[in-house]
C-alpha cells in the first residue's frame, strides 16, 4: 500500500479545532514534462484526497498537476465526538491510499 | 557581410522556426486562468479581502513552494467558507487544489505545498456560503536553480 | 633622485633573506585568504527562506521522511542483527577504513557485500538513499567531526581549489570568495555538506551529497566524475572537514 504519514492529535476537548497534517509519498508526474528525445511523460497524479469523521465527510481537496511531489495538505476540522477519522487518497492509474486514526474527545 | 538583401532572406527563412513557438502563449494562459476562474465562480465578481495567501514574494526553488490559505469567517452554519480554489497565471494549467470546507472545518486555513512555473501572480479565491467571492492575489518571483542536471543522474 | 645602492655585504644579504621571508609568508596567506574563517562559515540553511527552513525543521512533514521510514525498515531488517546504536557514525564519515577512503554510502556497501554477502545497493538507489539517511538522521545535531588525514585532505582540497570545466570556474572561487551573493537570483551558500542525504526541492526527492557535486560540475560544464570514483569521495572528504564543528542536519531539505 502506498506510504503516507499523517499528524492526527490522539485526544482533544470537544469543540477544540484540531489541525490535521498529511504527506503523501507520489511523483506527481504533471503530464507536461518531455524526456531527453521529447516524448511527453504521461500525467500521474493524486486527483483527491477525502476526510470522514465517524463516516461523514468533514474535508475534501482536488489536486491538480501543479501540487507538488510528495503532496502536503494541512487542513482543520472540529473534534465533535470520539471515533475514527478515515483518510483517503485516489489518483491516476488506480492509485489509492488510506490512513485511518482514533480520537477520543472528552 | 551581411547585406540587407541577406538579412531579409535569412529573417523569411527563420520566420517558420520562430513561428513554432507560441507567440501568444501569455494571452493563452491569462485566458485560461480567466476561463478557470469564471468556471469557479460562474461569472460572478470577485472581491479582493478577507483572504490571506500567505506565499513567499521570492521562493527557493520554484518546484515545491509552501503556501498558506487563510480565510476570515466565523465557520458557522450560517455563515463558513465552501470552498478555496488556489490558481497561478504563469503554470500550463492554471489549477493548483480546490478545497471543500464547510461548517465542521472549525477554521478557514489550508496549508499545501505547489508548484509555480514562472515569476506571475498566484491567486486563491474563497467561496462563502452567501454566495460571495474574495481573493487574494500575491506576485511571486521564481529563479531557475542555478545548478542543474540537465537530465543526467 | 639619488640612485646610488644603500645596502651592502652583510646588511645586503639579510635585507633580501627578509625580504624573501616576507614574501613566502604572503603566498602563504594569500593562499588561503580566501578561506572562510571557522567562525564565519554558516550552513545552507541560513541561506534558505523562512518556508524552506519550516520544511526541514518539522519532522512530520519534512518531505524526507518517507525515505527515513524506509530507511528504518531496512535497518532493523538487514542491519540491526549486527548494528544497534548508530549514533556518532554518519558524523565521522568519509573515513580511512582498511588503508582505503570510504564514505558512509560505500561503507554500508562493505557490510552488504562482505558480512552479509548480498549484492551491493547502486548509488542512489532508494534502498542506499534511506539507509544513508536513516543512519546520518541518528547522528542529526552531532558536530561533524572526520579525523584529518593529510594525504586525503591535499588530494580534496586541490579538487576544491582546481578550475574546471568550459565555465573554467574553481569551486573555491564561488564558496570561499563569493559566498552570498547572488547567482541567477539565488543566494551562493558556502557549500558545507551538513545534511545529506538531502530532500533537494530541484530534484523533488532525496539525493546523496555525491549527486549535488555531479550537478556543481556539470553546472560549470565539466565532465563529472562517475559516482563512487576516489575524486567524489576525497572532495565530500575535504568540504566535511571544512565544515568540522558545524551541526550535521540529515536528512535536511534544500533548494
Amino acid at each position: 500500500m502506498a506510504a503516507v504519514a499523517v499528524t492526527i492529535p490522539k485526544t482533544a476537548k470537544r469543540g477544540e479545532v484540531i489541525e490535521i497534517k498529511t504527506l503523501a509519498a507520489h511523483v506527481m508526474e504533471n503530464g507536461f514534462r518531455r524526456t531527453q528525445t521529447g516524448e511527453l511523460i504521461p500525467r500521474d497524479i493524486i486527483t483527491q484526497f477525502v476526510c470522514t469523521y465517524n463516516g461523514v465527510e468533514v474535508f475534501r481537496a482536488e489536486l491538480y498537476p501543479a501540487m507538488a511531489a510528495n503532496p502536503l495538505i494541512a487542513f482543520t476540522t472540529v473534534a465533535t465526538e470520539s471515533g475514527t477519522l478515515e483518510l483517503k487518497w485516489t489518483g491516476d492509474n488506480g492509485y489509492t491510499a488510506t490512513h485511518s486514526a482514533s480520537i477520543t474527545v472528552s | 557581410m551581411t547585406s540587407r538583401r541577406q538579412f531579409l532572406l535569412l529573417s523569411l527563412v527563420a520566420t517558420p522556426a520562430i513561428a513554432q513557438l507560441d507567440p501568444n502563449i501569455a494571452a493563452k494562459r491569462k485566458a485560461s486562468l480567466e476561463a478557470a476562474i469564471r468556471k469557479v465562480t460562474g461569472g460572478k465578481p470577485v472581491r479582493p479581502g478577507k483572504v490571506t495567501l500567505d506565499v513567499p514574494p521570492l521562493v527557493d526553488n520554484g518546484n515545491t513552494v509552501p503556501v498558506t490559505v487563510s480565510v476570515e469567517s466565523p465557520m458557522t452554519a450560517a455563515n463558513h467558507v465552501q470552498a478555496i480554489h488556489l490558481f497561478t497565471e504563469k503554470n500550463p494549467q492554471p489549477f493548483v487544489f480546490t478545497a471543500h470546507l464547510g461548517p465542521r472545518a472549525g477554521r478557514a486555513k489550508i496549508s499545501a505545498r505547489c508548484r509555480i512555473a514562472d515569476t506571475g501572480n498566484v491567486i486563491a479565491i474563497a467561496q462563502m456560503s452567501d454566495g460571495t467571492f474574495w481573493s487574494d492575489t500575491i506576485s511571486v518571483v521564481v529563479t531557475l536553480s542555478a545548478c542543474l542536471e540537465d537530465g543526467l543522474i | 633622485m639619488d640612485r646610488r645602492q644603500r645596502l651592502h655585504g652583510h646588511a645586503q644579504r639579510q635585507h633580501y633573506r627578509q625580504l624573501k621571508v616576507f614574501a613566502l609568508l604572503l603566498v602563504a596567506v594569500l593562499a588561503h585568504a580566501g578561506e572562510i574563517p571557522l567562525a564565519e562559515r554558516r550552513s545552507g540553511y541560513d541561506f534558505m527562506s523562512r518556508e524552506t527552513r519550516s520544511m526541514q525543521d518539522d519532522e512530520t512533514t519534512n518531505p524526507a521522511l518517507f525515505s527515513l521510514m524506509e530507511g528504518e525498515t531496512l535497518f532493523k531488517t538487514e542491519c540491526a542483527s549486527c548494528h544497534t546504536d548508530m549514533k556518532g557514525v554518519a558524523a565521522r564519515y568519509p573515513a580511512v577504513k582498511r588503508g582505503k577512503l570510504v564514505n558512509l554510502e560505500q561503507q554500508i556497501n562493505v557490510c552488504r557485500t562482505e558480512r552479509q554477502k548480498a549484492p551491493a545497493f547502486a548509488y542512489e538507489s532508494k534502498e542506499l538513499l534511506a539507509l544513508s539517511a536513516y543512519v546520518g538522521r541518528q547522528s542529526r545535531g552531532l558536530p561533524i567531526s572526520v579525523s584529518a588525514d593529510e594525504k586525503h585532505l591535499a588530494a580534496g582540497r586541490t579538487l576544491f581549489e582546481r578550475r574546471q570545466g568550459q565555465l573554467n570556474l574553481a569551486c573555491s572561487q564561488c564558496h570561499d570568495d563569493n559566498w552570498g551573493k547572488s547567482l541567477a537570483g539565488t543566494p551562493i551558500p558556502q557549500a558545507h555538506p551538513t545534511g545529506y542525504p538531502i530532500y533537494r526541492l530541484e530534484w523533488q526527492g532525496m539525493g546523496s551529497l555525491q549527486r549535488r557535486l555531479r550537478n556543481c560540475m556539470i553546472g560549470v560544464r565539466a565532465e563529472a566524475y562517475a559516482y563512487g570514483s576516489p575524486e567524489l569521495v576525497e572532495l565530500e572528504y575535504f568540504l566535511l572537514w571544512r565544515a568540522r564543528g558545524m551541526k550535521l542536519e540529515t536528512p535536511a531539505v534544500r533548494p
